[in-house]
């Protein structure tokens, strides 16, 4: 077996130095009915790496990978172009297999990054500060919200109806379970939702995402005039973290938590996972957030340094009475975003933004060409809602199986709410060429 | 002899110095040889630079609404070759797996085997939306039912959950479970039994769960005090969360009757699946009476650490507590797969979703390409070894480090501060010594029922020649300990990048962030 | 009149006002002291309830009013200065005054003697 270093010899020796005959005199304190005598029935036994692979590879041919296809999929994953450099670095193996920077003298490597992380997101956002990096966006939103009422010592939260169902139900989950209340009306499809009217003396946040999922840009500073005055945070959610590269940052327009999906920099698709969550915040709440935070420190010879700092929060130490239960970050999806956010840079960061909103503009005014079919935001970054005259998740099909993955049909993420049946979301990112535009076009005109 | 004169007098061995005559090595640049001095990012930028080469946007008017970004955000810009060399500086400073031994307990450092990676990074595995049609992702939902499989058999548990994001991530999901089932037959329960030497993480889930925490005693055999745990049963407990093989390394021996007890009081038994480890292939889950349990994938199935995640933490449940499994769910249906998203049909009493899309499919991917890789006989095998490694390193270093309780162990071994006694060397001083003696410490101070705890979990992946090697070390630290050298153990470590960190200046006054420091004044 | 309680808080009783903070010994054994909340003006309290959070690098512990009152003031230069904590448990780093409405309380206390006797037990 190749990954176990053992041989007979060794295994006699060892068990002559421990005065055991045979291991299985190491499992006494295990009760006998427990015992098995054997491998395991009904899984198969070892295989080396090239029947794995076969294994593998052969399931992974039943899939239909988006590089392969023209691709408009977005609503809370995005397929972006990763540098080459970005894999190769976390690939590396001090990066790969190490852990949690427990011993700060032998991890400065890892600890060094997430301050970078940090920065980066800080800095994006337009807040102060920032953690190193939550689970993904929608559980990094509803530490949002345990935070805010921490903070607030409230209990209610409101959720636009613009928010990502998913991150929505992750909230309710654990209001349900955890005891707080939600007020969430229903799917903000024109963007002209009115939630300052649902805030009130017990609200003690308001969730907004932007842009949202149906892709409205908005103007938030109205809306977190309307929750301060009520003495509520307003937590901005971000699933597209590129459009913080053409909007006005969140931290800009009052935002006093914003939590972000950051996938699109640096980390694949994956079918859902692992992502890489964004957690920012004001100053004065720092000794209430959620997660790790890496902090700059001197050494014993006064050279600077980083440790893990603020400890006090976690688990680890704080047990029954932590800020969260939460005990590790996405460290090796934060390497990769900060790597790849290192590429860009100021100058590729903006452009990248731009790239995206021009492939959505231009995706856009294909479709409106298109008899019956409308673009529902006026403002938006690469992502909008397209009204069909037909089921949104019937016209996916049909185009799939042309194989054009033509975005998300509403009824995937709504599917109790058939006044959105014929909703389609679709997004546009750098990575859509001029053909792939023309083969959405035709092809949805063929099958309308 | 034409060719004497190319070697210019340069000599091929190296001169008879006497290195004691010389002072310390100072270098004008800072960097020392291979251990190089790296700045921040934001300390390297230029404007206008970039290591990425995008298009040129073709000028079309934004449809932003007008909140387009205004003033700059401050990102560095840097070159490709800039990037690729900072980040290398940076991982030449931390230490893995792949660099040496890593025994830290409770953790699970064991190789990350490479094929893995290649698996997880087919594009037909990486580059899927999770939103695709059902249709386009029949391989990878074959996957995760195929991972199921994998799980449920080698726990004997009927169901199980994936979609949970990490460990901890599980004990809510598998809480949460919990509470649903007690609530659907109208009960409500408010204390949760968690033992003294329990991971951080159980008391914390519990208490996010509206739980109130009942700590139990440990025997002195490092085990559950049954009799406390007897008394502290009633109609109002709502489970137990118990470790095992627990977090001092030992297997609960009475956990048969641990788990009769709590069903009989109406309550469940949630099992911390953190040490799986020790007992994969060995022993099922379900055949000690557990309700759920979560498994980190990233201990027992080896996906990486990444210097703190990603994990992922799929859950094993009982047919009692399956109802309540979180959404998503596969099922398979008139030969195809389907994603179930809504609570309905099976899933209608489903405590609802627990993160935005399935799961950490990425792991998934890197975990069955391990057990593939082990099979079943290779997977007992890993448990196997695991256990003698850690009992032999208990043998070895017994006699001359206290070892908190007697063997056999099963996966890592715990010892305590009592060798040190009167030494003035503690056990933080002694982690960092084993430092510059090129060792990742063992865990330090956890767990809490033992004073100094160091320990110490050597893997199944470790060869008998790197375990006697720290073993050596370890016996020889502990002489120079108890000689009297206390003052060279509280300077280690010395051969770092860094020496031991201020951590009291980092939490008075937090500096979370890089900032522009003003600009110096002018010179007069 | 100076009470010590066995959560190792101090009370320096002057009339009916009572400053309280933690031992020189209780911040031995926290280490240095990073970070303390002190409770609010007008905050009510009962004898052993939560008032105030001082935190180390390694540990946080809760701090207990040694009586029943209400709080006049917590001693705001700890939110900058925590280590007046180390520095001068029993003077500068006292964490809050607080209006005592239950005198008879303070008799359950140990006095400087007593305390330092319960030190010695603990070993």
């Amino acid at each position: 077996m190749r990954y176990l270093p053992l041989t007979e010899t060794d295994r006699r020796q060892m068990l002559a130095t421990i005065g055991v005959s045979s291991v299985d005199d190491l499992f006494v304190d295990v009760p006998p009915s427990a015992r098995l005598s054997g491998p395991i029935a009904g899984l198969p036994h070892h295989q080396g790496e090239l029947g794995v692979e076969r294994d593998l590879k052969r399931l992974a041919a039943r899939n239909l990978d988006a590089g392969s296809v023209p691709f408009f999929l977005g609503a809370g994953a995005y397929r972006h172009h990763i540098p080459a450099s970005v894999d190769t670095i976390i690939q590396r193996g001090e990066f790969l297999t190490s852990y949690t920077p427990y011993q700060p003298e032998i991890a400065q490597g890892t600890l060094q990054y997430l301050f970078e992380f940090q920065t980066q997101v800080a800095m994006i956002t337009g807040m102060p500060v920032a953690n190193a990096s939550m689970y993904d966006g929608s559980t990094a939103c509803v530490e949002a919200v345990a935070m805010a009422n921490r903070v607030t010592r409230r209990t209610k939260a409101v959720l636009s109806g613009g928010l990502h169902p998913h991150y929505a139900e992750v909230v309710k989950t654990h209001a349900d379970l955890s005891g707080f209340t939600v007020a969430a009306p229903g799917p903000d499809l024109a963007g002209t939702e009115d939630l300052a009217s649902l805030i009130d003396s017990e609200t003690s946040c308001v969730v907004v995402q932007n842009p949202s999922v149906f892709g409205h840009v908005r103007d938030l500073r109205p809306l977190a005039a309307a929750a301060h005055a009520k003495g509520a945070l307003l937590v901005v959610v971000v699933t597209e973290v590129v459009s913080l590269g053409a909007l006005t940052p969140p931290g800009e327009m009052g935002a006093d938590i914003v939590v972000a999906e950051g996938q699109s920099i640096g980390v694949g698709l994956n079918f859902g996972g692992p992502y890489v969550g964004l957690f920012a915040t004001q100053e004065k709440f720092v000794r209430q957030m959620p997660g790790r935070l890496a902090g700059e420190t001197v050494d014993a010879d006064g050279k600077r340094g980083w440790v893990l700092t603020l400890s006090t929060r976690e688990q680890h130490i704080r047990r029954e009475k932590a800020t969260s239960n939460i005990c590790t970050n996405s460290g090796l999806c934060a390497l990769a975003f900060t790597v790849h956010m290192s590429l860009l840079g100021e100058a590729g960061f903006t452009r990248l933004a731009a790239l995206n909103h021009q492939s959505a503009c231009q995706t856009a005014d294909r479709l409106a060409a298109i008899p019956g079919v409308e673009i529902v935001p006026t403002a938006f970054f690469n992502e909008f809602a397209v009204r069909l005259p037909k089921p949104a998740a019937a016209v996916v099909a049909a185009l799939a199986e042309r194989r054009i993955l033509a975005g998300v049909p509403a009824s995937r993420l709504w599917p109790d709410d058939a006044s959105l049946a014929n909703i389609l979301l679709v997004a546009a990112t750098e990575t859509v060429t001029d053909d792939d535009v023309d083969a959405l076009a035709t092809a949805l005109a063929e099958v309308l | 002899m034409t060719q004497m004169d190319r070697s210019q007098g340069r000599l091929a061995r190296p001169a008879n110095d006497d290195a004691d005559t010389l002072a310390p090595v100072v270098t004008a640049s800072g960097h020392r040889a291979l251990l190089l001095e790296e700045p921040l990012i934001f300390e390297q930028g230029a404007d206008g630079r970039t290591g990425v080469d995008l298009p040129e946007p073709a000028g079309r008017p934004s449809r932003l609404g007008g909140l387009d970004r205004r003033g700059a955000i401050g990102l560095p810009g840097l070159s490709e070759p800039q990037v690729v060399r900072h980040f290398t500086r940076l991982s030449q400073k931390n230490y893995g797996i792949d660099s040496g031994f890593f025994p830290l307990g409770s953790c699970t450092m064991k190789h990350n085997p490479r094929l893995n990676e290649k698996m997880a990074r087919l594009p037909g595995f990486a580059d899927l939306h999770p939103l695709q049609p059902p249709e386009t992702v029949q391989g990878a939902l074959a996957l995760i039912h195929e991972l199921a499989h994998w799980l449920t058999t080698l726990t004997g548990m009927p169901a199980v959950a994936l979609s949970p994001a990490a460990g901890a991530h599980g004990e809510f999901c598998g809480m949460a479970a919990i509470r649903s089932a007690l609530a659907a037959r109208g009960d409500v329960r408010r204390r949760v039994l968690v033992p003294e030497s329990a991971h951080g993480t159980n008391p914390a889930t519990a208490a996010v769960l509206g739980y109130e925490v009942d700590p139990i005693p440990a025997t002195d055999r490092g085990r559950v005090d049954l009799a406390a745990f007897k008394a502290k049963l009633g109609s109002d407990v709502a489970a137990v969360m118990i470790t095992n093989p627990n977090t001092c390394g030992l297997f609960e021996d009475e956990i048969q009757d641990i788990s009769r007890l709590i069903h009989e009081a109406g309550g469940f038994f949630y099992c911390d699946g953190a040490n799986f480890n020790a007992i994969v292939g060995r022993v099922r889950p379900a055949d000690l009476g557990v309700d759920c349990m979560h498994i980190n994938l990233h201990k027992t199935f080896s996906t990486p650490h990444g210097g703190g995640g990603p994990g992922s933490g799929p859950v094993v449940l009982s047919a009692a507590l399956a109802p309540y499994a979180p959404l998503p769910m596969v099922v398979m249906e008139q030969g195809q797969y389907r994603l179930v998203e809504t609570a309905e049909g099976d899933a209608a009493a489903s405590f609802g979703r627990l993160k935005a899309f399935h799961g950490q499919m990425g792991m998934f991917v890197r975990a069955l390409a391990y057990m593939k890789s082990h099979g079943a006989d290779g997977l007992r095998q890993v448990a196997s070894d695991a256990v003698l490694n850690a009992n032999y390193i208990l043998a070895r270093l017994k006699g001359d480090i206290t070892a908190s309780f007697e063997g056999p162990t099963m996966h890592e071994a715990l010892f305590d501060d009592r060798f040190l006694k009167d030494t003035g060397v503690s056990t933080l001083d002694f982690a960092k010594a084993l430092i510059d003696e090129g060792f990742h410490p063992m865990t330090m101070y956890f767990p809490l029922v033992v004073h100094g705890a160091m320990l110490i979990e050597p893997t199944e992946t470790e060869s008998k020649q790197s375990i006697d090697q720290f073993c050596d070390t370890m016996l020889s630290l502990a002489r120079r300990a108890k000689e009297g050298d206390a003052a060279s153990f509280q300077a280690a470590p010395r051969l770092t990048p860094r020496r031991r960190l201020d951590e009291t200046q980092a939490a008075r006054k937090p500096v979370l962030r890089w900032t522009q420091p003003a600009l110096p004044k002018a010179a007069e | 009149m100076l009470k010590f309680s066995k959560d190792h808080e101090w009370i320096r009783v002057d009339g009916s006002v009572g400053t309280v903070g933690i031992t020189a010994y209780a911040q031995s054994q926290l280490g240095d002291v990073v970070f303390v909340e002190v409770p609010a003006a007008g905050k009510a309290l009962q004898a052993g309830q939560d008032a105030a959070v001082v935190e180390s690098v390694k540990a946080a512990s809760d701090v207990y009013s040694p009586v029943d009152g209400t709080v006049i003031e917590g001693n705001g230069a700890l939110s900058d200065t925590p280590e007046l904590v180390n520095e001068d448990p029993m003077g500068e780093g006292w964490f809050f005054r607080i209006s005592i409405s239950n005198p008879g309380q303070l008799g359950a206390l140990m006095d400087e003697e007593a305390y330092a006797a319960y030190l010695e037990e603990l070993g």
